[in-house]
């Protein structure tokens, strides 16, 4: 079985951008959409990058504005200025 | 020109914020200032080893909060401006908001007591900081959930006099035992109960297919604040699995105590969610998945993934997970039955499923449907047809553990009860499982202490030795109680919903 981690945001404007940088930095990402809310499967290991995500929207972003449109995740969470990174040490 | 002043990363603000902060006592001993976190017999050696991943400081918290609030609350005040309560799929998706009101938003308040008390309890301050945090949000649910509730309760029966429900109601007891029993357990067993157990294995379950299942049914309120509500359970399921791994890399002696608690609290969350699968699928008139599949996505997957993780530590999967699992055809279908018979005497409406609705059942749960649970469903609405409604006339004995009434069966045989029994002085206390027997027969001192409404109320000490005696003192009025179709709920639905085809038609 793949070992997924899994992040779950809002489905709205402000999560887009964050949506599209996930998509673009982890190809294996599998997007599943749902009523309100759109979860992001990847095996072992997910990435969202500062840089992608400003690029995404034209601007500055800081990571720790996820939780703002953060609905659920799970992996272990390793976050610095510039990554916020799910996996699982498997 | 003078430099910009460089600003603190992440990191280095983390630990500035959170290090540093208390002392090591001098006039009274450490033991005497924190005389709980020892007992239960996990040993710290380095409280600086514990980590808040998201690294959150208070500044940045107020920061996120408030602007959370803002935008729950706006959505709130439009919700109510607009009528929308009269976009919801239909009326009888309300009675699931009604058990949440009911049996979820006071576990947010005791969680909210639960965690001041874990704020001020803990030794090491990085995990008080993040406890204290968690309380505040957890006060923060309770007030917005009932702020949204408030305007429903404009409409619809079942959100009144909700404390002396909370108090009085017997089935109600399922989700505030399994509070109490974690607020009156240890700080560490609590935390590992609620924020790792309850919160990062099983309340995805809750607030993710069914809060999109909300969404889908038109419900804005419920969506919003359960999705505001879950951008903090996400902070606080980092924290419980920051507390697993903290606790398991300080002292090898920590990890038979850990495993314990994984094994109760899992088996003890499992059975308070088929509360939460009997509203996914028979209380969401509009389907987004039913529990089967939402357990293969979030235990069997998620889940495994999680306890693959921390196989490193030594940790198993929790016990019993293979039952919960066989049972995933069956347990939304079981508790349903049973509230059917027995919603005369809770503030919540029943009915037997659609025909349609019976159809996409079968579809998801197969030949066990329609081999023991449709059959009953067609007697049941048979006989409503005719005339008799089909209500128990005596409350159900309950499970001296988890305080569900014992209608689950046996892991291999559908058709068989499953009733187990732990003497304990002189008295006999029933189980429902083997999971809650040996929550029972592990601290048999504890559970023989449980307060069982049912037993309470045959007894006399709920208003009387009757269940119409009872139903009074509960303050319960008929008209909220019972079946749906022909309720107060179901007859106020039809006539909004004319009105507003009759004002179509009008202004066409």
């Amino acid at each position: 079985m793949a070992e997924n981690v899994f992040i779950a945001l809002q489905n709205n404007p402000d999560a887009r951008p964050i949506i599209e940088a996930i998509v673009d930095d982890n190809p294996a990402a599998v997007v599943n959409d749902s009523p309100g809310m759109v979860k992001i499967d990847c095996p072992k290991r997910l990435v969202i990058r500062r840089r992608t995500v400003e690029e995404k929207i034209g601007g500055e972003f800081n990571l720790q504005d996820i939780h703002l449109t953060l609905i659920s995740l799970a992996g272990n969470i390793e976050e610095d200025d510039d990554e916020f990174v799910l996996h699982w040490n498997i | 020109m003078a430099d910009k002043p460089r600003r603190l990363n992440l990191n280095q603000k983390y630990q500035l914020m959170t290090r540093g902060l208390d002392w090591e006592t001098t006039y009274q001993s450490m033991d005497d200032v924190f005389p709980y976190d020892k007992y239960e017999g996990i040993k710290i050696k380095d409280w600086d080893k514990w980590q808040d991943p998201f690294r959150l400081t208070m500044d940045a918290y107020w920061k996120y909060q408030a602007e959370k609030e803002r935008k729950l609350y706006a959505i709130l005040d439009s919700f109510a401006q607009n009528n929308s309560q009269l976009n919801i799929s239909d009326a009888r998706y309300m009675n699931a908001v009604k058990i949440w009101m009911q049996g979820v938003t006071p576990l947010e308040y005791a969680a909210f007591r639960g965690y001041a008390m874990l704020g001020r309890g803990f030794r090491g301050a990085g995990a008080r900081v993040a406890c204290q945090f968690q309380s505040i949000d957890e006060m923060r649910h309770y007030q917005t959930q009932m702020h949204a509730f408030s305007h429903y309760n404009k409409f619809f029966n079942g959100f009144r006099q909700y404390s002396r429900i909370r108090d009085r109601a017997w089935y109600l007891s399922i989700p505030k035992s399994y509070f109490e029993d974690a607020v009156t357990a240890g700080p560490f067993e609590l935390i590992t109960a609620i924020s790792f157990s309850f919160e990062y294995v099983l309340t995805n379950l809750l607030f993710m297919p069914f809060v999109s299942g909300a969404a889908y049914n038109g419900d804005m309120a419920t969506t919003t604040f359960g999705f505001s509500a879950q951008s903090d359970e996400s902070r606080h399921m980092t924290l419980g699995l920051e507390v697993i791994k903290f606790m398991l890399e300080q002292h090898e002696d920590n990890l038979p105590i850990v495993q314990r608690w994984l094994d109760k609290w899992f088996w003890r969350g499992y059975r308070l969610l088929g509360l939460v699968g009997t509203m996914m699928d028979y209380m969401l008139p509009k389907k987004v998945m039913s529990w089967r599949q939402a357990w293969e996505i979030y235990w069997e997957e998620s889940g495994m993934a999680l306890f693959n993780d921390l196989s490193r530590y030594g940790l198993r999967p929790p016990k019993y997970h293979e039952v919960a699992t066989k049972e995933k055809y069956r347990i939304t279908h079981e508790f349903w039955s049973t509230i059917y018979q027995f919603s005369h005497a809770t503030a919540l409406y029943t009915w037997i499923p659609t025909n349609e609705e019976l159809d996409w059942f079968s579809a998801e749960y197969g030949e066990l449907f329609d081999t023991v649970y449709r059959p009953r469903y067609e007697y049941w609405a048979e006989l409503h047809k005719n005339g008799e409604r089909f209500f128990q006339k005596r409350l159900p004995v309950v499970c001296n553990v988890c305080q569900i009434p014992i209608f689950h069966t046996m892991p291999d045989d559908p058709l068989m009860n499953c009733c187990l029994v732990t003497e304990y002085k002189g008295t006999k206390h029933q189980m429902c499982s083997q999971g809650c027997k040996d929550i029972f027969d592990h601290e048999p001192e504890k559970y023989c202490q449980a307060y069982i409404p049912p037993q309470q109320i045959y007894q006399g000490n709920c208003g009387g030795a009757t269940l119409e005696a009872y139903k009074e003192w509960l303050h319960i009025k008929e008209e909220e109680t019972g079946e749906y179709y022909g309720s107060e709920d179901h007859r106020m639905w039809e006539e909004w919903k004319a009105q507003a085809a009759g004002t179509a038609v009008a202004s066409a």
